[in-house]
């Protein structure tokens, strides 16, 4: 068998696809973190809860109601967005006056609740969602093995990265949202319902991560906790990115991602904290993140 | 000390002297251990306004050394809780020279960050016992003459050393450097532009902070004779939050309050399982969007008085 520096070269790119793999998640959610924090100036602690109940409500669509996973693609994000423009009407609205870190906290406070009733409901244990049939099976790289549903997770989350950066940054609609965070004041003054705008921010960066919540159905088990871990990682994410540039947290999900691959190959006990010591480095050296501006 | 705050302190020292004789002496030692855990945390925001979503890992640390001094090494209590309590002083000095780095809502996600890294090595690590936990923690003998397996011997050592903590907290938030933090907090610009060298009073702050809860966390694994990564979950950061949210940020008795609050909500609602995160994030929500002084703020508020 090939070797790498002494290890298998199938263990190796098992290891960097997985990786990959969890840093499309990566991306995706740091994604719609840094679109919320950027018009609303809050840190959606919600958002592993939100990518939570996206999958819940593919799992439940598909042993309910018969609705399979092309179809959940396209009306879960709909219906956990809708939940979370009500959220921002009843609640968020309200705390856009005071500190930015009543935000956390009251965001925080839904995690719990939302994670509490749906352990409640389904206990802990992870519930198996199928995948799509079309999907299924792989192919033979040559060096690997590759399952058609992980490339097909990489493909659709790059894919969606970079359409929600050609929005934000190309569009008029995204020109908008960009002078909105710059200086809301004035964006109203030119007549844009910039309260409106917040509105569907907020709903579309929840519907970001349940769509996030969707993809991962298949590959990881539907359990009422697996956003309250992830979304601690994707903050460290989101803190060596910096939010002020979409690309740069695009960039900074998937190539941690990849490095937290390698280190299960080649040092696997710093696998589960090696973004976190990544984090501590690049606050030490560009303490404003990668691709951060200090404010 | 005002004269309101004086009769506040008196009520809660004849609260925790006399209330053993009706409640459960351990459950009253809890909720010490965390009120001090609180008006350490407390200390930090409510003063210094720096939201810490990982002061669990000050808590948890001081507990695994603590116990692990005491069981391990044979340490009498008053040598593992002061090894326990320099541990998180340690950690505290070393986290805070990171997280300094950034400010309001990114600080707590680099605590939280922290926090959860320290969790993870403590899960991998032989000596923290994994899942299990360090159990049968030895009380030992105090200063080599109290018998700490006694029960109130031991209640007396917990409420010195929370009256101690409390007291130390009241005295640093009075003393000029307390003066100074609140400025930073209110106007960290002009701060700096006074002369203050603002990045050394936040670690100050910050150390201190680290290291009284660490102090509640030595003292609390004795309580228990146990030490356990619950003490290290960012579900218990969360949960001082909750504490001080709840009994009033920056109020000098507010953490007390809103720490026996919790406790007493956890130690009652504990059979219903899952409903306790559940009433814990709505009590979260109702405080921030609709009661943001707390308890004790609000009366402070009602009476006109600082509490």
């Amino acid at each position: 068998m090939t070797e790498i520096f002494g290890v298998p070269t199938q263990a190796l790119f098992g290891q960097l696809l997985i990786g990959l793999i969890n840093g499309s998640f990566y991306a995706l959610l740091s994604l719609g973190l840094a679109v919320i924090f950027g018009l609303l100036n809050i840190i959606n602690f919600t958002h592993g809860a939100q990518y939570m109940m996206g999958a819940f409500v593919a799992y439940l669509l598909a042993n309910k109601a018969g609705v399979g996973y092309w179809w959940a693609l396209a009306i879960v994000p709909v219906v956990v967005g809708a939940t979370g423009i009500v959220i921002e009407r009843l609640m968020l609205a309200k705390l856009y006056k005071l500190d930015h870190l009543y935000g956390l906290l009251l965001t925080f406070g839904l995690a719990l609740i939302i994670q509490g009733l749906f352990r409640n409901e389904y206990g802990t244990s992870g519930l198996p969602y199928a995948m799509p049939s079309e999907l299924s099976g792989g192919r033979n790289l040559g060096f690997m093995f590759l399952p058609n549903y992980r490339a097909w997770v990489i493909v659709a989350s790059l894919a969606i990265c970079i359409g929600t950066w050609f929005v934000i940054e190309r569009t008029k609609l995204g020109s908008y949202l960009r002078a909105a965070t710059e200086n809301p004041a004035l964006v109203q003054a030119f007549g844009i319902n910039v309260p409106r705008m917040i509105t569907l921010t907020y709903g579309f960066g929840v519907a970001l991560a349940a769509l996030a919540g969707v993809m991962a159905a298949p590959i990881y088990q539907v359990s009422p906790q697996m956003g309250a871990d992830l979304i601690i990682v994707v903050f460290a994410v989101v803190v060596i990115g910096g939010m002020g540039s979409i690309l740069g947290s695009i960039l900074t999900g998937f190539g941690l991602g990849i490095i937290e691959g390698l280190t299960k190959v080649f040092y696997p006990e710093a696998s589960n904290t090696v973004i976190f010591v990544i984090m501590a480095i690049v606050l030490m050296i560009k303490p404003a993140g990668l691709f951060g501006a200090q404010k | 000390m005002p004269k309101s705050q004086k009769i506040a302190l008196a009520v809660m020292t004849a609260f925790f002297l006399l209330a053993p004789l009706v409640l459960y002496p351990v459950f009253l030692m809890k909720a010490m251990c965390f009120a001090l855990f609180a008006c350490a945390f407390n200390l930090l925001i409510g003063f210094g306004g720096l939201l810490s979503f990982g002061h669990a890992m000050f808590l948890g640390t001081a507990g695994y050394a603590c116990a692990h001094a005491a069981k391990v090494w044979g340490f009498p209590p008053e040598f593992a809780i002061l090894f326990g309590t320099a541990m998180a002083a340690l950690l505290s000095f070393v986290t805070g020279l990171l997280a300094i780095r950034r400010q309001g809502i990114y600080f707590a996600m680099v605590t939280l960050a922290l926090a959860q890294m320290i969790y993870f090595y403590y899960l991998q690590a032989p000596f923290t016992g994994g899942e299990d936990g360090i159990q049968a923690v030895p009380r030992g003998i105090l200063f080599g003459v109290l018998n700490l397996s006694n029960v109130w011997a031991m209640y007396g050592m917990v409420f010195v050393i929370f009256m101690g903590g409390f007291l130390l907290v009241y005295r640093v938030i009075h003393s000029p450097f307390g003066q100074v933090l609140k400025a930073i907090r209110e106007n960290e610009p002009r701060a700096l532009s006074l002369g203050y060298d603002v990045n050394r009073y936040k670690l100050l702050a910050y150390a201190i902070s680290g290291t009284l809860a660490g102090l509640a966390g030595a003292t609390k694994a004795l309580v228990f004779q146990l030490a356990s990564l619950t003490d290290v979950h960012w579900s218990m950061s969360g949960e001082v939050v909750l504490m001080t949210l709840l009994g009033g940020l920056g109020t000098v008795f507010g953490p007390v309050v809103g720490a026996f609050i919790i406790i007493t909500l956890e130690t009652y609602l504990a059979q219903l399982g899952a409903w306790v995160t559940i009433v814990q994030g709505v009590i979260f929500v109702i405080c921030v969007l609709t009661f943001r002084r707390g308890v004790v703020g609000e009366l402070g508020n009602w009476l006109r008085k600082p509490l």
